[in-house]
């Protein structure tokens, strides 16, 4: 990022490649252990070997699974075809990032690695970036606060809960260490791998067009582009299906991209009630 | 298989993670649409009171000034209140973000709510006469845009009945807001009221079509209007605006108790008229269908 100046480093990510991915859940564990995130209950969905369900405030890492009667390869023909596809999901950091636009406090802000993290000591959880994130990866922690915090202000108002807004830092801590995040550490197939960005678009073409070439079905590069509505993402993937099959939109577009024609609107909205109150003036007193 | 095939009403054939939502719903609770009430008050009645000083209408002036300070009171205390922080209210003012109808929402509340409440105090103690007059043409400027910024602030979400009605919020809003101030100025200002019950009207029937064209045009995705609690609190809004409006246009000139039956119902209808879009947004956010057609859709006319 150019407002870094000469402490600006290289955009770091993630290229998650989906097609190496074992479902081991290793990048969960490590993300809870390194990151402290709490414990937020424990429940069989039934859904494959999927019990984290989706990312949110107490879930930074999430490994998807999905059961197909797909072939894996689109020149297998048996009879009755069975693929797995498992993919770890994780914040996009994206080139537009909506949560960091909406945040009316700074407390999200871009890293000089242009990744997008939230200062937990400025967030007053307000909650706009939650509902404004395209991918509903911000969520509202309400878990006990830990002790040890600021004493409340207005004890009256004030609530119990954690309360603040949480998300992957993308291992800010780790990074500004010389560190790789501990996802990627932990990951045992390099399904997740972690770089500079640039580089890792490179290596996601290749890998795309290796296993095009090979005719694994549904091939795919997610997020890669820096002209998607978005512009792009610091951690993409390659995927073995549509994105809304592991609960990814198909085409996310940054909402404040809208931001101007919507002030515009405000503004002559605002105009106009003072046109409508004024035409109320017209008649009598009474 | 659980992860895919359902047929939607456009016919096209849409696949999800175990139905499972893409979007987070808000985390916003009741003290948010009550805000959007509150405010919308306030806003109208700063423009309320602003016109009527300028046509020198006295009592009518006072009675807005003062109903527009209360909600201006009561809306910063209902917003501290929803934050999961409420201590940390003060970093709302930390930064101005121009890319965060928050941001510029809580300045706005800020100089408003200020002025506004200023203005009151001053006139009640009838002193400062110059300050006032300074406070009240600052309240009368910032006033609009406290009362359709909300409609942009939840626009500017990737909630698709909030982000697609992003051209109808701010207008219904205003509307909204227009309707609510006049009924409630309407309420005290005794022989004066006739602008402000006008207003009420006014900006009631503006509310109604405004609902109308917004739901007409976001098509599929604004089929939430139709279901569930948006749907139960748009037809009770519905039917309480329209009603009041009616009362306070054949009666209210003539008839106190008209007035008063009028104005209550008016704004009791666009206080539902709030909870109904706060609450389309959490069920627009609760099925990924909402998310994922109309993206499919913009795909395919793209390529």
């Amino acid at each position: 990022m150019s407002t870094y100046g000469a402490e600006a480093k290289p955009r770091m990510g993630f290229f998650t490649d989906t097609s190496v991915c074992i479902g081991c859940k290793a990048c969960e564990v490590a993300c809870k252990e390194w990151n402290l995130v709490p414990e937020d209950g424990l429940v069989w969905t039934g859904e494959s070997y999927d019990n984290t369900s989706t990312l949110g405030a107490n879930t930074w890492r999430h490994v998807a699974f999905v059961e197909q009667r797909k072939p894996a390869r689109t020149d297998d023909d048996s009879e009755d075809p069975l693929r797995w596809l498992m993919e770890s999901d994780v914040c996009k950091h994206c080139t537009h990032a909506a949560c960091l636009d909406v945040c009316p406090t700074g407390a999200l802000f871009r890293t000089e690695y242009d990744t997008v993290v939230v200062q937990q000591d400025v967030c007053n959880g307000c909650g706009y970036c939650v509902p404004a994130c395209p991918f509903g990866v911000l969520d509202k922690r309400h878990l006990p606060r830990e002790p040890g915090d600021a004493p409340l202000a207005l004890p009256l108002l004030g609530k119990k809960e954690d309360g603040r807004v949480w998300k992957c830092t993308l291992c800010y801590d780790r990074l500004k260490g010389g560190h790789e995040p501990a996802c990627a550490k932990a990951c045992p197939t390099d399904s997740i791998q972690f770089g500079e960005v640039d580089e890792l678009r490179g290596r996601a073409h290749e890998r795309l067009e290796k296993l095009q070439t090979e005719g694994w079905n549904g091939a795919q590069l997610y997020l890669d582009d820096p002209d998607d509505g978005i512009g792009g993402a610091g951690a993409f993937f390659l995927l073995l299906d549509e994105p809304e099959v592991y609960g990814l939109p198909p085409d996310p577009v940054v909402t404040t991209k809208h931001l101007p024609e919507m002030w515009a609107t405000t503004a002559v909205a605002a105009a106009a009630t003072v046109v409508g109150a004024a035409l109320a003036f017209l008649g009598g007193r009474r | 298989m659980t992860h895919s095939g359902s047929i939607t009403e456009t016919g096209t054939e849409m696949r999800s993670y175990y139905g499972r939502p893409i979007l987070k719903e808000p985390v916003w609770q009741p003290e948010i649409p009550f805000y959007f009430f509150t405010g919308g008050v306030a806003g109208g009645c700063s423009v309320l009171h602003g016109l009527a000083r300028v046509a020198d209408r006295e009592r009518l002036a006072k009675t807005a000034l003062y109903v527009g300070a209360a909600a201006d009171l009561v809306s910063p205390a209902l917003l501290i209140s929803d934050l999961g922080r409420p201590e940390r209210f003060l970093n709302m003012l930390r930064v101005f973000k121009v890319t965060s109808p928050m941001s510029v929402g809580s300045w706005v509340l800020f100089v408003s709510g200020g002025s506004s409440t200023t203005a009151a105090l001053l006139e009640r103690l009838g002193i400062l006469k110059r300050a006032t007059v300074a406070a009240e043409a600052v309240s009368f400027l910032t006033g609009p845009p406290l009362a359709t910024y909300t409609g942009t602030l939840l626009a500017d979400t990737a909630i698709p009945v909030w982000h697609e009605a992003r051209r109808e919020l701010p207008w219904l809003f205003g509307a909204s807001a227009a309707a609510s101030a006049g009924a409630a100025t309407t309420l005290f200002a005794g022989d004066e009221a006739g602008p402000a019950r006008r207003l009420a009207i006014l900006g009631a029937a503006g509310a109604l079509g405004l609902k109308e064209v917004m739901q007409r045009r976001l098509g599929f995705v604004g089929e939430v209007y139709e279901q569930g609690e948006a749907g139960r609190y748009g037809r009770v809004s519905k039917g309480l605006t329209a009603t009041g409006a009616a009362l306070l246009a054949a009666k209210g000139r003539r008839s106190r108790a008209a007035a008063v039956a009028g104005s209550t119902l008016v704004l009791a209808g666009e206080l539902a008229l709030r909870w109904s879009v706060f609450k389309a947004g959490f069920q627009s956010a609760r099925d990924p269908r909402y998310t994922v057609i109309p993206q499919r859709e913009r795909l395919a006319a793209k390529s």
